[in-house]
């Protein structure tokens, strides 16, 4: 696109973002303010992982990205499109051929790999926002490592409901020291969150990135006696038959019948023709 | 069979293609030109500006055309646009008091050097609708006279000179840059204003009535409104020395406001500061209103509690293009997260629908059926 520099930030700001990531990966799990940018696609639609993305991105990546799990949803290709037409960068569906991954709220099925970076969109990336509004506290909170009051709530869920009620968004503590919202991805995604990729955070309209080094610690927060647990939907994919990949539910007919399918659409698909291979 | 309620790419083409189509709207109707809307909607073509916070009404009223008149819309395009520009520089300040004035009103002074100027306001018209523009649009002249080239003094500094209008911290510490900096609190002055002239005029204009409706109340008299062309200023650095680059039209208003004193300031009055591209009037003032109850904090006043006093709130919430963003984000998809809940609350009743059960064996009704799988 003529007029417009390589991933469409100019070099200026990629540096400033590149060094907000850089802090991040040093002090994992610390949101790191930076000066988001407007871009040309509105605040809480991604601009975020956007901004990271055409900060890490080079012209030899192969960049997948997915809404949902999936490849095909609007905002997922409008990003792509983006990023093809600003970048020239070559695109892929398959999970594996990735090298970029921007994704919003999942993660992938397919273990990452060390050359893999992953990129999430962030709405609200402060974990105690909801507990409390003002930033100046929050912060605060965060450097004294005064994390109560979150406990707090994840015990009165438990007196309220005899389990954590939290779905998504599950807190996790990083390196036995911040406590970070990893993106509002199910819970079942948690574990995944220890992984041999890069993985980074970027919150657009709260101007702050932050970032999981390979291998950190990221424990979802339990008790002893209420230990964490990744759930999804019960049963099995109705299209490939996977039992261990989040579901979708999708609404079939007026009667109230439905299916459940996976949410990671290049999961499923890689199953299905890996069966029709061995077939 | 599943049918994917996913859109690809060639729905969204076709949506675009829809939306271009609808914007131009009945082909058998003259186009709108960018000249058009430049000049017979420029107070649209000012509030993009002011909020789009790039001063260039040829590319606002592109937007205007472009949005199909979503003003918000608009000032997103400008936005977007505004912040791939390159910066050469940072103009010097602005001299408002050799302002070439359109408009010049006191509310606290009958009259003063300068003079009370009108100018082109909707003020005292009868809110009735011309059916003669319906028709004929015409070229109505009005009456001129050559300007006066007095510099018209602000009212603020007769208040001033007698000490009863509290001073300004002066200071030439470069400002932030609320565009090239994150925003952190607490948040000064300079910040603030920055937030509030870029905020939404709606947003303002509710949070500076609230004012006035008691909440954080500042007894605010409209000192002075001024609306017209300042010169812009800029060092050039090859230069040494600065050179007029332009002029742009601003509105400015000061509140004057009743202060009884507090615990470090005498009684004497105080200021509530609005400063807005472009004839932006109900801006100006609303910002000022809003400016004036964020400085409690400074003047040493009550908390009140007070939406418009809590410079957190303010700040965080005053940019539309973030907040429409945000608000419109959640129509985007959210099944995974809401499949995620739809899990919980099934697994939350069943347990619930057991406890009853085992509480009163004789129940037969079950609370939830199960889903079919």
């Amino acid at each position: 696109m003529s007029g417009y520099n390589f991933a469409y930030l100019d070099e200026d700001t990629k540096r400033m973002i590149r060094r907000a990531i850089l802090k991040g990966l040093a002090v994992p799990g610390y949101q790191v303010p930076f000066a988001s940018r407007e871009m040309p696609m509105p605040y809480g639609w991604g601009t975020g992982g956007v901004q990271v993305s055409a900060a890490v991105l080079v012209p030899e990546d192969v960049m997948k990205v997915i809404d949902q799990g999936a490849d095909d949803t609007t905002n997922a290709v409008s990003i792509r499109a983006f990023f093809q037409k600003t970048a020239q960068v070559a695109v892929t569906e398959a999970t594996g051929e990735a090298t970029l991954i921007q994704t919003r709220h999942r993660i992938p099925e397919r273990p990452l790999t060390e050359d893999q970076i992953l990129v999430y969109q962030v709405p609200i990336p402060e974990p105690l926002r909801f507990l409390e509004p003002r930033e100046t506290e929050t912060r605060k909170m965060h450097a004294l490592a005064e994390y109560g009051l979150m406990h707090v709530k994840l015990y009165e869920d438990i007196a309220r409901h005899g389990e954590i009620a939290t779905s998504y968004a599950y807190p996790v503590k990083v390196a036995d020291r911040y406590v970070m919202d990893p993106s509002p991805i199910p819970k079942f995604d948690n574990p995944k969150l220890e992984s041999a990729a890069i993985q980074l955070f970027g919150a657009g309209r709260e101007q702050r990135i932050y970032a999981l080094p390979p291998w950190t610690p990221a424990v979802s927060l339990d008790f002893e006696d209420h230990p964490f647990e990744a759930r999804k939907a019960p049963g099995c994919c109705g299209i490939c038959g996977a039992e261990d990949s989040y579901l979708d539910e999708v609404i079939l007919d007026d009667a109230g019948g439905r299916m459940f399918v996976c949410s990671d659409t290049d999961y499923c698909r890689s199953r299905v023709a890996a069966a029709e291979d061995a077939a | 069979m599943y049918v994917a309620v996913k859109g690809g790419e060639r729905a969204i083409n076709n949506a675009h293609a829809w939306l271009a189509e609808e914007r131009r709207g009945d082909t058998g109707i003259a186009e709108l030109s960018i000249e058009q809307i430049r000049e017979q909607l420029a107070l649209a073509v000012n509030r993009v500006m002011a909020e789009g916070s790039l001063y260039d009404p040829d590319l606002a009223a592109l937007a205007i055309k472009q949005s199909r008149g979503d003003l918000i819309e608009a000032i997103f395009l400008i936005r977007a646009y505004r912040t791939t520009l390159p910066r050469f520089g940072a103009s010097e300040p602005l001299d408002t008091g050799a302002m070439d004035c359109d408009r010049r009103i006191s509310a606290t002074f009958k009259d003063a050097p300068g003079g009370q100027i009108l100018g082109p306001t909707f003020d005292y018209t009868h809110r009735l609708l011309d059916f003669k523009l319906a028709a004929e649009g015409g070229a109505p002249e009005a009456v001129s006279e050559p300007a006066d080239p007095m510099d018209i003094p602000h009212i603020a500094s007769f208040l001033g000179a007698e000490g009863l209008l509290q001073e300004e911290a002066k200071s030439d510490a470069t400002p932030r840059d609320l565009t090239r900096e994150p925003l952190s609190f607490p948040a000064d002055r300079a910040v603030r204003l920055q937030a509030l002239t870029r905020g939404d005029e709606g947003f303002l204009l509710g949070l500076g009535y609230s004012t006035q409706r008691g909440y954080a109340r500042n007894h605010a008299f409209v000192g002075e409104l001024r609306i017209g062309k300042v010169p812009v200023e800029m060092e050039i650095p090859e230069l040494g020395f600065a050179i007029e680059i332009g002029e742009i039209d601003v509105t400015e208003c000061e509140t004057v406001n009743q202060f009884k004193g507090s615990k470090v300031e005498p009684p004497q009055f105080t200021r509530g500061y609005g400063l807005v591209f472009g004839q932006t009037e109900r801006k100006a003032i609303s910002m000022a209103l809003v400016d004036r109850a964020l400085r409690w904090e400074e003047l040493g006043e009550e908390n009140a509690g007070a939406a418009a006093q809590n410079v957190e709130f303010v700040l965080s919430h005053s940019d539309n293009i973030q907040a429409t963003g945000f608000v419109e984000h959640i129509k985007l998809p959210h099944y995974v997260d809401f499949q995620a809940e739809l899990e919980l609350v099934r697994r939350l009743r069943r347990e619930a629908e057991a406890a009853q059960q085992a509480a009163a064996p004789d129940a037969t009704q079950p609370m939830v059926e199960e889903p079919a799988e």
